[in-house]
């Protein structure tokens, strides 16, 4: 191991400093200085094998606070002490901190200004949105088609294998779930039914927008997000292309078309899945299963959940967007926004599908 | 320091760096000597950043051998084999501050992964002089990277990077987007903290007036390897086209011009910047902050 610095005091109540004096072995030496309680005539580093600017720090500090001249000093240790001794500030290291009793009511409070500045945000952002999709109405070429196309892709086609297969096994788990109980009755024969009404209404868009929420609501948030570190976004509105057509409007759009397409996909992929597990513990013949979804499932639970699902879609990418945008320090705020673009996505498509299912049942299509 | 009679802190032997097809290096050799201050220039794009990497272990070369204070680099298995990091500090090109900590705590954090037997206290105290010595104002320690100019966080990356009291100094464009008062500032720091703290000092650039002001020789990298290396006045007497072009185009005489006037009408020492420089950040805080603590 690493020889020690030391020191001893001598009898004229010199203290001599030894050995190594370098950030490598300074530490318990420091400790020692600093319990170290009884006047100090001088600091004599004659004993010094060698030094750095660590090392001169804590000779000289010794040498300030008793106000003792430091003797012994090579030339090298005269030009760090000269060097540590400019550079010396009594200064926090830490960022400043208020008192707690400060802080918790900032925080409450800056809490609410930024969630009622973050609503104001949200529809000031909504508004230009519309503002943009109403120019593109307009003029339908300044629609970005390749960067439609391209999310058409990322947000729809890519997310075909993840979701199929999520949607099989959540189809599996209603059918086998709600088999056991029904068997209490003796009515497992509706498990068809609880399978096919459910995947339609509620499971199949649900479950797809969470999906979509995760794969590409963040996704937006930290593509637009990074953007805006590198100043593409601020680059583009030099040039006078505007961000909310060419980045947002391709995402919201996107979002918009693939989600029914995809609630519907996973629905069907459920009750396939409901079938399959029919099949093998029940013994309802899949055939039988599949012919028996089309007598009890009314057209209607199809119309319920897919139009439900644009307004999902839209939901999901505004968050994302929104969030996007919003970024402005730094590498950090990149991953907060996006967290909060999923979170935000998943709470409001929830919100939103219980609000749909009070709404569909008071017009009567429960 | 004790590390008398070693040889040359950084050695390099027939290096090569590709990526995919495209080589970068091919055959480079370039040996650093003890204390000096070594410029690297090279066009764009001639691998002036890889080479740094690859010194530093960022980037596994094809072959060749690199040898930095005695231990190979490229032998090394592992990032735990190349055990001199405490040795070496390097200054990223932009800083490379970690956003979430302060400049001080930046400071602290080598410190900490080193040698976790030093206490809070000497830490900060150490922290609060190198970023004094890096020539920002007090103030500075306790602010984050985010709240600081790019000077600044050239300065407080350089605190960093002395953190460990290394005997080799990367930089990595130091000068790069620094307004010229900055920049020379910069450079007088660099020649003063290299001569109070004897650095070797390996500094790539495009900044022809830091060259001429600060760099004891200076590295050519064109041709996928190191063409020259000298003192100015060495490779001026060569006659590769490059060379010719970069010291001798409109930018190469200007520099040339300047420090001519300058070592004709003053003869300053860069030594006396470094008394220079936090006398003046403490004078500013003065004026600045008349009713702080």
């Amino acid at each position: 191991m690493r020889q020690p610095a030391e020191f001893s005091t001598r009898d004229d109540g010199a203290i001599a400093l030894a050995g190594p004096l370098t950030v490598a072995t300074v530490g318990p030496l420091d400790r020692q200085l600093r319990a170290l309680d009884q006047p100090v005539a001088a600091v004599d580093l004659s004993a010094v094998t060698a030094i750095d600017t660590v090392g001169a720090w804590i000779a000289w500090r010794l040498a300030r606070d008793a106000q003792a001249p430091i003797t012994g000093a090579s030339a090298e240790a005269q030009r760090l002490i000269e060097a540590v001794s400019r550079a010396e500030a009594e200064v926090d290291v830490h960022a400043p901190r208020a008192e707690m009793a400060e802080r918790v009511p900032a925080a409450v409070g800056d809490l609410v200004v930024s969630w009622w500045q973050g609503t104001l945000g949200v529809v000031g952002f909504l508004g230009q949105l519309i503002l943009a999709l109403g120019h593109i109405l307009r003029n339908p070429r300044m629609l970005r088609g390749k960067a439609l196309v391209r999310q058409l892709e990322l947000v729809g086609v890519s997310a075909l294998g993840i979701i199929g297969l999520m949607s099989f096994l959540v189809g599996i788990v209603i059918a086998q779930q709600g088999a056991v109980q029904l068997q209490q009755f003796g009515a497992e024969v509706y498990t068809v039914n609880l399978t096919g009404r459910l995947a339609m209404r509620e499971l199949g868009v649900l479950m797809t927008a969470i999906m979509v929420a995760g794969r590409s609501g963040s996704a937006f948030a930290a593509q637009i997000g990074t953007m805006k570190l590198t100043e593409e976004v601020d680059a583009m509105r030099t040039i006078g292309v505007s961000p909310l057509i060419v980045l947002v409007v391709p995402r919201v759009l996107a979002a918009v078309l693939m989600m029914p397409l995809l609630g519907f996909y996973a629905a069907i992929l459920a009750i396939i899945g409901g079938a399959a597990i029919s099949d093998l513990a029940l013994g309802i013949p899949f055939l039988t299963f599949l012919l028996r979804i089309q007598e009890v499932v009314p057209i209607r639970d199809l119309w319920v959940g897919l139009v439900k699902a644009p307004f999902f879609g839209a939901i999901i990418a505004l968050a994302g967007c929104y969030q996007g945008i919003q970024v402005k320090a730094n590498a950090e705020e990149v991953g907060m926004r996006t967290t909060l673009a999923v979170v935000q996505a998943i709470f409001m498509v929830i919100v939103l599908d219980a609000f749909f299912a009070v709404f569909f049942t008071k017009i009567g299509w429960g | 320091m004790t590390h008398a009679a070693s040889p040359d802190p950084i050695v390099i032997e027939n290096l090569v760096n590709r990526f995919g097809d495209h080589a970068i290096h091919e055959g480079l050799s370039l040996t650093v000597r003890r204390g000096e201050i070594l410029g690297v220039v090279g066009g764009s794009g001639t691998g002036k950043s890889v080479l740094m990497r690859s010194i530093i272990g960022l980037q596994v070369p094809e072959s060749g051998s690199i040898t930095v204070l005695g231990r190979s680099i490229t032998d090394a298995q592992d990032d735990d084999d190349i055990d001199i990091r405490a040795r070496w500090g390097v200054l990223f090109q932009g800083g490379a501050l970690f956003s979430t900590l302060t400049v001080g705590e930046n400071v602290e954090v080598p410190l900490r992964e080193f040698y976790p037997e030093l206490g809070d206290d000497l830490l900060h105290e150490i922290a609060a002089y190198k970023v004094m010595l890096s020539g920002l104002p007090e103030e500075a320690v306790g602010k984050y990277p985010a709240e600081l100019s790019g000077g600044m966080k050239k300065r407080a990356g350089l605190a960093r990077a002395l953190a460990l009291d290394p005997e080799l100094l990367f930089l990595d464009e130091p000068t790069a987007g620094l307004d010229p008062i900055g920049a020379a500032a910069f450079d007088r720091l660099t020649r003063a903290l290299q001569e109070t703290l004897g650095l070797t000092v390996f500094l790539i650039t495009h900044d022809l007036d830091t060259l001429y002001e600060i760099c004891d020789r200076v590295a050519v990298l064109a041709d996928k390897r190191v063409i020259a290396v000298g003192t100015i006045p060495e490779l001026l007497a060569t006659d590769h086209p490059w060379i010719q072009e970069y010291f001798n185009g409109p930018r190469g005489r200007a520099a040339r011009d300047s420090r001519a006037r300058r070592t004709g009408a003053a003869g300053g020492g860069a030594g006396e910047a470094l008394a220079a420089t936090p006398r003046q950040a403490a004078d500013t805080v003065d004026k600045s902050a008349p009713g702080g603590a």
